[in-house]
């Protein structure tokens, strides 16, 4: 074993070298759109539009600064904020419950109704809530978009957390019992805070969910609600193109998800799995 | 019963001080909780889910038989069953958008599986940086997805983008791409692979590190070389855990929505419409809402009829 031949050394340091262009192929692409897109939004007009494509150029932040000089992109990704937060919230009061109930008790079924709400397709909400929050006069209100997230952000909050619910030994939740406390003081003060990890990857989760998604806010939010995927989106129907800005409103968009799933990687696959899969 | 006689004593001498009418109410309402746990814990989430689920699909149905156009300022008018009678004999684009459907999920789904089977086993091995390496795959998942749509719409440009500057570099002529209808929905779909192929990929990587190690030197004692190893072993063993993948990804492929309306807006022509974008076009864009909801029936009743065979399938092989 330890006496190897030079042969075998050969061998090695060529599977070696076959491993790693293996890896730079596949990295390469998935890595290239981010570069490509951060590059562009640190390109100057003349670079961006120049006959031949400008590997290599002076940067400068111009974009940036007409990103937030010529549109409300601060108010957007502060409605982006509340509607997540509202909407991550008010699932983790509903969902937290009735994912404990789910995992102690065993109810399949109930996972499933809450669940169907991820495989309908979305436009089937779209249209009867846009009926709907039309009438009421809730189109343009954060109301209307939370309710609208909350059916993204509640069958991911209840999926995930049902799993860890069902991760705890059930000596915790029988010694709590024959302390004598009721059930919702041993879910309160004994269950919550023993699995307060799995809560927050939950909420950082629905949280990039609701940041990220785009089809309800196009359609309920207006002026004053406009979420920052819609206003991106928009960005390109605003006469000539300008391809530089729009890639540093992406980048900005970009960055608070990013940084949010790193911290929950360990859940993430979890998460987009619909709680089917213990990454 | 073995509830209430646990909390019976706990409840009393924690409610001594109290009132005795406050103390059993108190009381009742806390055994009455304890006695339905799963009732109270589950009712406010599943009745927000039927609400929000059942209103809309009811009023969907009674939308379908009507004619609704111009907005919600007129009446809604019943015309019976004449929307369905439209779209399956005299609505050409609503055939095509669901073979581009069927067609993109297929291709792209199998695309992804193949090639996030191949990285999960290429990564499944200890090798300096490998964590920095799985946080870059996760990138195109966690990013936003009109982001990286935006972004891609940006490459794939004629004269702006850098693909045609690649090509002219190697030689080689420069492409339409997104313009070009024989190519558009095919780099959809690749879009949609390069977004969803490090899924497949991470859940195989959890599956393939939850293994055990002894059918692998086994193999290895045997002279099975690493392809045979792959074939004979390591799929067998994934496979429930891959096609969990799968089914999970068919079902999310269906309703492709962000990355097409944003890179091609369903063209061009009618090229890479599918039928979320249609039904998305018809009643937001042409604001014909009696028949957008009757073409949503079909292509809920498609997406079900996929998602229950898909998840039949799954089952013999998992047990």
């Amino acid at each position: 074993m330890t006496t190897a031949s030079p042969r075998r050394n050969t061998r090695k340091a060529l599977r070696g070298f076959g491993f790693y262009t293996l890896l730079a192929i596949v990295l390469v692409p998935f890595a290239f759109v981010f570069w490509y897109m951060i590059t562009t939004s640190l390109k100057s007009p003349q670079d961006l539009t120049a006959s031949k494509f400008q590997w290599f150029f002076t940067p400068t932040f111009d974009n940036y600064t007409q990103v937030f000089q010529q549109t409300d992109f601060a108010q957007f990704a502060m409605n982006s904020l509340f509607v997540g937060l509202g909407s991550v919230a008010i699932a983790l009061i509903l969902g937290l419950p009735a994912a404990y109930a789910i995992a102690r008790y065993q109810a399949p079924k109930l996972a499933l109704i809450i669940l169907s709400s991820r495989i309908t397709p979305g436009v089937t909400f779209l249209i009867p809530l846009f009926i709907i929050f039309s009438s009421l006069g809730w189109v343009d209100t954060y109301r209307a978009l939370i309710i609208a997230h909350l059916l993204i952000t509640l069958p991911m909050v209840t999926w995930l957390m049902i799993g860890f619910f069902e991760e705890l030994p059930q000596e915790i939740i029988d010694s709590a019992r024959v302390d004598g406390a009721s059930a919702i003081r041993t879910f309160l003060q004994v269950i919550l805070p023993i699995t307060r990890g799995g809560i927050a990857a939950a909420a950082i989760l629905a949280f990039i969910f609701s940041w990220n998604h785009f089809m309800f806010s196009v359609v309920l939010a207006g002026r004053t609600t406009r979420t920052l995927p819609v206003a991106v989106f928009e960005f390109m129907s605003y006469g000539q193109i300008n391809w530089g800005a729009i890639c540093a409103a992406a980048t900005v968009m970009t960055i608070p998800v990013v940084v949010m799933g790193l911290f929950a990687q360990r859940n993430i696959v979890q998460g987009l799995a619909g709680g089917a899969v213990k990454g | 019963m073995h509830t209430r006689s646990t909390t019976a004593p706990a409840a009393r001498s924690s409610a001594a001080g109290a009132t005795p009418t406050t103390r059993s109410l108190g009381y009742r309402l806390s055994a009455f909780v304890d006695r339905h746990v799963l009732a109270v814990f589950t009712t406010p989430a599943v009745a927000f889910i039927l609400l929000t689920m059942a209103f809309p699909v009811v009023f969907t149905i009674y939308l379908s038989l009507t004619h609704w156009v111009g907005g919600l300022t007129r009446a809604p008018e019943f015309v019976g069953l004449e929307n369905f009678i439209r779209l399956l004999t005299d609505d050409p684009r609503f055939w095509g958008a669901t073979f581009r459907t069927l067609a993109l999920t297929a291709g792209a789904v199998a695309a992804q599986t193949v090639i996030g089977v191949a990285i999960a086993v290429l990564l499944h091995r200890h090798f300096v940086l490998s964590g920095l390496i799985r946080s870059v795959i996760l990138l195109p998942m966690i990013a936003t997805p009109v982001a990286v749509a935006l972004v891609w719409r940006l490459m794939f440009h004629p004269q702006l983008g850098v693909l045609n500057d690649i090509l002219t570099r190697m030689g080689l002529p420069p492409s339409d791409w997104l313009a070009d209808p024989q190519l558009a929905l095919f780099l959809v779909g690749l879009v949609d692979t390069w977004e969803w192929a490090p899924l497949i990929a991470l859940i195989t990587l959890a599956g393939l590190t939850a293994l055990p190690e002894d059918p692998f030197e086994a193999a290895q004692l045997d002279g099975a070389n690493g392809w045979q190893r792959f074939w004979h072993v390591t799929l067998p063993m994934v496979r429930p855990i891959v096609v969990v993948a799968v089914v999970f990804r068919l079902i999310e492929a269906l309703k492709t929505f962000d990355l097409i309306l944003v890179m091609t807006n369903g063209g061009p022509g009618f090229e890479t419409e599918t039928l979320n974008i249609y039904v998305y076009n018809i009643a937001f864009q042409y604001q014909q809402l009696g028949y957008a909801a009757a073409l949503l029936i079909v292509f809920f009743l498609l997406v079900l009829l996929i998602s229950s065979s898909v998840l039949r399938l799954r089952r013999p092989k998992d047990s």
